[in-house]
């Protein structure tokens, strides 16, 4: 257990330069000049380009650009954005809102998803299960925009239940629409999953055995059955949570909040390689150590895996 | 000009001209009630500034509203359009447009409680105009005796590798301070618009705390001598200002706290319009304006306005194909500006029909004949330029909503002319603007121009004179460079107004570019405001706020 967790966590290194690499590079060759557009149609004068230039060694190759950002984020310096702001107070400000934001969408897929999935898998093709089928066939094929701009019109404009936007205090009551739109599309195939996987477990022949071997309905469900089926769902789920952080950018814009999904998209239009990757290297920390905790959680779950 | 920078982008004009809202805006308009102003505050919709708030560095709409609320200059534009008249500056005397002798009212205050006083104004444009300090705004100081000396060029450019000589100076030869009150500016030339120039923020006072820091850490605190005075900043969140009880250059705020809301959609913002959390919008979004829905939802609260901005569609005159005036006359004759503006605006702009925007003092309504829609006489003139070979692109960015009316126009030239014309959409205004800057344009292209100060000149210096710092296509024609220059140095800002529309029309008969909107804009405010205006460029004007 111990020499896998440290192979595993050997692995990220070559992954960790790798993506920040790719990601510098990609940014970087994004078309044009970061001060073509910023002073609108009549451009900017040549001495602010040349001090920008300057300062941020936009003359320079792309490779001693990415060692000297490298070695300064090893030295725990993000740098700073065209604008002057830290890029470090960036990430501050702006993670805890899309994580929290991720995790309320996190625990409404995980709890209605997990909910609605148990209780199909086990009563298949009644009234109830076609219900779910139907409306997370809807919620599949609804663009997560389309959602959001719904609710937010109805709950927020048209019967004034909700706040349109969400406040600076990101509390968790107003977090519950917006969470709601963002896991919607997860919370269907989650759905889905649970269903499957407990109606096929439903007919294993340990389940047969527990059965007959007398044990109380709830026990075989909530223990024998319940904790077989969820392997592929906490897949999903744990996978889900970085992939909810960076496909946050539509639903922070409709709920205007303050996330990295307009720093992203903002840094990404005037060429900021270094705000943006410096958001994405966090996002690729979350993944990999999402991975690490799906994988491991694998072995608590089913008693046939062990790690050595 | 100032560019807007929301992210969605959805206009890029940000701005507009007073068109006084009030008049339309409330049914009850008994002036609101002043109990419930004088402790009122207000939540209005912003976006992020881009930069530390330096006024010299700022060229952007976000920034730029929050600096012409915390600033107070020299003179002032009235929301009506008319023209300049004194604020900071007791008066401007001039008896040859060359050397003006400048009196600031006494005893004025910055925000920090110092005396705001000639010196201020001097220390604060040497500092913009000189040029190793990079501030985007340095090309307004160019008139001022000496500008050459502390602001040099790149002899190659930005990209080669060598760099800007040292300034020889530090400080322009044509400022002078005389004592604490008056202070003196001699320019280059005799210039009969340069008091017009000076309400432009890039030429307002700056406090002796912006020259003992960094003006990055000035920037994130800013010490202006406006109507509000900074409470505090959150990088994303919002921008908290406060009524300045000190102020005493004309009407104090009505009300006392405004705090800016940053959007990163303005969908996000309008929604907020609707159920009550925001007071007022500059600009509603686009999605709402289709089928008028903003004015259903808004009722008498929605307040249209015509901007001093014009939508512009430019020709390479460097590219050999459009070096014919009379088939970019013709191109712009087969063009129905007010089908355009009727169905792809909903109204919202007006077709254009003069070279500069009418909302401009000296513009002349109608002076653009070649801005008619006239296929006949513009099939005539097609065959006589002996046609066009080839596909016409007419480029944009397709980072703001230019796709519909750009490919409208595309049609009408084709359906018209028979020319295989096509809109062709640039992914960004970044790549946009450095193909256009390094005159790499093979076909015609969306321009846009948004007057940083309400005279002609803007309108004709920039755009068509040789050398212009916006004149993109490289257009040249030695008589209305001599007009302009005569126009530009003329004693009186009648004269000069006169000289340029003669240049105005050899410009008519060049074509050199086709305007083809005149700019609008589209606000709405809560149920709480009971009176309102807007500034000459569209911007709330905050002193004018009722609850």
């Amino acid at each position: 257990m111990g020499r896998y967790l440290l192979r595993r966590l050997l692995q990220l290194v070559p992954v960790f330069i790798g993506t920040t690499f790719l990601i510098y590079w990609l940014v970087w060759s994004v078309p044009g000049d970061p001060f073509a557009g910023k002073c609108g149609d009549r451009g900017c004068p040549p001495n602010y380009r040349a001090m920008m230039t300057e300062k941020y060694n936009l003359d320079e190759s792309i490779w001693v650009q990415y060692a000297s950002y490298m070695k300064n984020l090893l030295q725990g310096d993000f740098g700073i954005t065209f604008g002057g702001r830290e890029i470090s107070d960036i990430i501050a400000t702006s993670y805890p809102n899309t994580l929290k934001l991720a995790v309320v969408a996190l625990a409404i897929e995980a709890v209605i998803g997990l909910g609605a999935g148990i209780l199909t898998g086990l009563r298949r093709n009644g009234f109830l299960d076609n219900l779910v089928l139907v409306s997370t066939l809807f919620l599949i094929a609804l663009p997560v925009f389309v959602i959001g701009f719904v609710l937010q019109w109805l709950l927020g404009v048209k019967w004034g239940i909700i706040n349109p936007t969400v406040s600076n205090e990101m509390r968790f009551s107003e977090l519950i629409v917006p969470g709601f739109v963002l896991g919607s599309a997860s919370m269907a195939y989650i759905a889905r999953v649970a269903r499957t996987s407990i109606a096929e477990n439903r007919r294993a022949d340990y389940v047969r055995t527990a059965i007959a071997k007398g044990l109380p309905m709830r026990r075989v469900v909530g223990v024998h059955l319940l904790r077989n089926s969820l392997i592929p769902v906490v897949t999903l789920l744990g996978t889900d949570l970085g992939a909810l952080m960076g496909g946050a950018i539509v639903t922070e814009g409709i709920f205007g909040i303050n996330g990295i999904g307009r720093q992203v998209l903002r840094s990404i239009v005037t060429k900021e390689s270094a705000t943006v990757v410096g958001i994405v290297v966090v996002l690729v920390l979350v993944y990999l150590i999402m991975n690490l905790v799906v994988d491991l959680l694998y072995a608590a779950l089913d008693p046939r895996i062990r790690y050595e | 000009m100032r560019v807007s920078k929301r992210a969605s982008g959805a206009l890029a004009v940000g701005a507009a001209f007073a068109l006084v809202a009030s008049g339309c805006s409330s049914g009850n308009n008994d002036g609101g009630d002043a109990g419930a102003s004088s402790d009122g505050a207000i939540v209005i919709d912003g976006t992020q500034p881009e930069n530390p708030l330096v006024p010299a560095n700022t060229t952007e709409t976000g920034g730029g509203a929050i600096i012409d609320w915390m600033w107070s200059g020299l003179v002032e534009y009235p929301n009506n359009g008319g023209a300049p008249q004194n604020l900071l500056a007791e008066s401007i005397e001039t008896s040859d447009s060359k050397v003006f002798k400048i009196k600031i009212k006494q005893n004025t205050k910055f925000h920090d409680g110092t005396t705001v006083k000639a010196e201020s104004f001097v220390k604060a444009w040497n500092w913009a105009a000189y040029g190793p300090n990079g501030a985007q705004n340095a090309s307004f100081f160019s008139d001022i005796q000496g500008f050459d000396e502390v602001y040099t060029e790149d002899p190659d450019g930005p990209d080669g590798p060598q760099k800007a000589p040292e300034p020889k100076a530090k400080d322009m030869s044509g400022l002078k301070v005389v004592d604490d009150w008056n202070f003196e500016v001699t320019l280059n030339a005799p210039t009969a618009v340069f008091p017009t120039k000076l309400g432009y923020s890039a030429f307002v006072p700056l406090p002796d705390a912006f020259f003992s820091t960094t003006p990055a850490e000035f920037g994130k605190k800013p010490i202006g001598n406006g109507p509000v005075k900074l409470v505090s900043w959150q990088d994303d969140v919002e921008i908290k200002l406060t009524r300045f009880d000190d102020y005493s250059l004309r009407d104090k705020m009505k009300i006392k706290d405004v705090t800016v809301k940053i959007y990163q959609d303005d969908t996000a913002a309008y929604n907020d319009l609707l159920a009550g959390n925001l007071d007022f919008q500059q600009q509603v979004p686009v999605s709402a304006l289709a089928g008028d829905k903003w004015k259903t939802d808004l009722a008498e609260r929605a307040m249209s306005s015509t901007t001093p901005s014009t939508g512009i569609i430019a020709f390479p005159i460097y590219d050999k194909r459009f070096q014919n005036p009379k088939l970019r006359k013709a191109i712009s004759l087969s063009i129905d500006r007010q089908a355009i503006t009727d169905k792809i605006f909903f109204g919202t702009r007006k077709p254009a029909d003069s070279w500069a925007n009418p909302l401009t003092p000296g513009a002349e309504p109608g002076n653009c004949t070649s801005c008619k829609f006239d296929v006949a006489e513009a099939k005539k003139l097609y065959a006589e330029s002996g046609g066009f070979q080839g596909k016409l692109t007419l480029s944009y960015n397709a980072d703001a909503s230019h796709k519909e009316w750009m490919e409208a126009v595309a049609q009408q030239i084709k359906t018209n002319l028979g020319i295989d014309a096509v809109a062709v959409g640039v992914p960004t205004f970044a790549v946009f603007r450095a193909n256009i800057n390094a005159y790499k344009m093979t076909g015609a292209y969306r321009a846009g121009w948004q007057q940083d100060y309400p005279d002609v000149e803007n309108w004709i210096n920039p755009l068509y004179v040789t050398g212009g710092s916006s004149n993109d296509g490289k257009y040249s024609n030695p008589q209305v460079d001599a007009l302009s220059k005569e126009a530009t140095a003329a004693p009186s800002l009648e004269e000069a107004h006169k000289k340029f529309a003669e240049a105005v029309k050899l410009i008519d008969q060049d074509v050199p570019s086709m305007p083809i909107y005149f700019g609008g804009q589209q606000s709405g405010h809560s149920e709480k405001i009971k009176k309102l205006e807007l500034t000459n460029v569209g911007e709330l004007d905050i002193t004018s706020v009722e609850l």
